[in-house]
């Protein structure tokens, strides 16, 4: 009982602080559809192959827009001393870390897979492939934020993390998307995009497997250092 | 009454990053007892804290106290972030600890927080945001108390309010184990002086 009271304690606190600071929950949000959007004023009007560039926009513009809020995920924690009381709270840190980038998902992740539907068909996908990038990164979203939640919780404890953090994550986040661009380009060409949606499926499991334990582990020895 | 469970310290070996902080420290803390650790800046006082309280592995030695359920941490920082209130803080923090928030009100009121308690804390002054702090060790009866610093920031009526939380905490029994470089009101009651050298 005392387990589930502490999740959702974390879950309710970092929802709530999202609602205390709406410009900063926007401010991704809007990097994100003004980079889509800008993309077509450097190419020539009505220009189908903009529609072939599509997918790397909205995914790359992604991948931006999480790195933009990755660094607050532990940071505030970290300076105010809250991460000690995590640490030292009724439920595991591995669990109160996975409830913390749900929350993070849910409050910067969840908003730009919603977007992209719009986005890929504003950018000329046809709309069987614009669903397919919104489901790309309804399933890639959450591993972004998994794994730049760990590249965040390895680097709280430093100074100017910001610098280090897109040097370190952005190599990691290839995979997802390779993955989700390619999903996105069968469906253009009619072909079956599950191969590919699998795969970031499977990023996902495997991330949400690892990810928590290891964040745990890297904010227990911030905390040592 | 409170029944903490004996804190037994035996050649422990504390180390932050490369510096070797101690090598060989002993020390033995009974129900009832106030331990007040004294000694020179860098001389690993908030580590064995720390070490105490599970958030640093010794370098090696043996350590055998509290587990974190049966002890209250206050560190240097005060927990509480800046964008939340004294209650919003305080509500999280029963979250994470199981305990009841029902008596919130009358902790704040004696820590003389009423006032206070629902502005966001990055606007309350050093003493205020200690006073929220503290108020953890109320709002959850606990054994052991590990206390960094408690007096940063009091004034003196506040430094006489946490001296009355000692003593009443020490009636039943609890333990109490903390750094100051304040001197500690006497109305504490005894305590012991270790020194870290």
């Amino acid at each position: 009982m005392s387990l589930g009271h502490a999740l959702w304690a974390t879950l309710v606190r970092e929802l709530r602080l999202a609602a205390r600071a709406p410009g900063e929950v926007a401010q991704p949000l809007v990097f994100y559809t003004l980079v889509a959007a800008i993309f077509p004023l450097g190419v020539t009007a009505n220009e189908p192959s903009l529609a072939l560039y599509a997918p790397a926009i909205v995914w790359v513009a992604a991948l931006l827009a999480n790195l933009m809020t990755l660094e607050r995920v532990f940071r505030s924690d970290f300076d105010d001393g809250s991460l000690e009381q995590l640490a030292l709270a009724n439920a595991p840190l591995s669990l109160i870390v996975a409830i913390k980038l749900l929350a993070h998902w849910l409050i910067s992740g969840l908003p730009l897979a919603l977007l992209a539907w719009p986005l890929g068909l504003g950018l000329g996908l046809n709309a069987e492939a614009a669903k397919v990038l919104g489901l790309g990164l309804l399933l890639g979203t959450p591993t972004l934020v998994l794994l730049g939640g760990f590249a965040a919780a390895l680097t709280v404890g430093l100074p100017r993390a910001g610098v280090l953090l897109p040097i370190l994550v952005l190599p990691m986040l290839a995979p997802v998307l390779i993955f989700g661009a390619g999903a996105v380009r069968a469906a253009a060409e009619g072909l079956d995009p599950a191969g590919p949606l699998y795969f970031l499926a499977a990023l996902l499991a495997l991330s949400v497997t690892l990810v928590p334990f290891a964040a745990a582990a890297a904010l227990r020895n911030a905390l040592e250092a | 009454m409170l029944k903490p469970t004996p804190l037994v310290l035996e050649n422990l070996a504390l180390a932050r990053g490369d510096r070797v902080l101690f090598k060989a420290f002993s020390l033995s803390v009974q129900a009832g007892e106030v331990v007040h650790l004294t000694g020179r800046n860098g001389a690993g006082k908030t580590s064995l804290l720390e070490a105490i309280a599970g958030l640093r592995q010794p370098e090696s030695g043996s350590l055998h106290g509290p587990q974190a359920e049966q002890l209250h941490w206050i560190g240097h920082k005060n927990g509480l972030h800046p964008a939340l209130s004294a209650v919003e803080n305080l509500q999280f923090w029963c979250g994470l600890s199981g305990a009841n928030p029902a008596n919130m009100g009358q902790v704040l009121d004696r820590l003389q927080l009423k006032a206070a308690r629902l502005r966001p804390s990055r606007t309350l002054s050093t003493g205020q945001k200690r006073r929220s702090a503290l108020a953890r060790l109320l709002l959850l009866p606990r054994p052991w108390w590990l206390l960094d610093e408690p007096l940063s920031g009091l004034d003196l009526q506040g430094t006489a309010l946490f001296a009355e939380l000692v003593a009443e905490h020490r009636a039943q029994g609890g333990a109490v184990l903390l750094t100051s470089h304040q001197a500690l009101p006497a109305s504490c009651g005894p305590i012991r002086d270790v020194a870290l050298t």
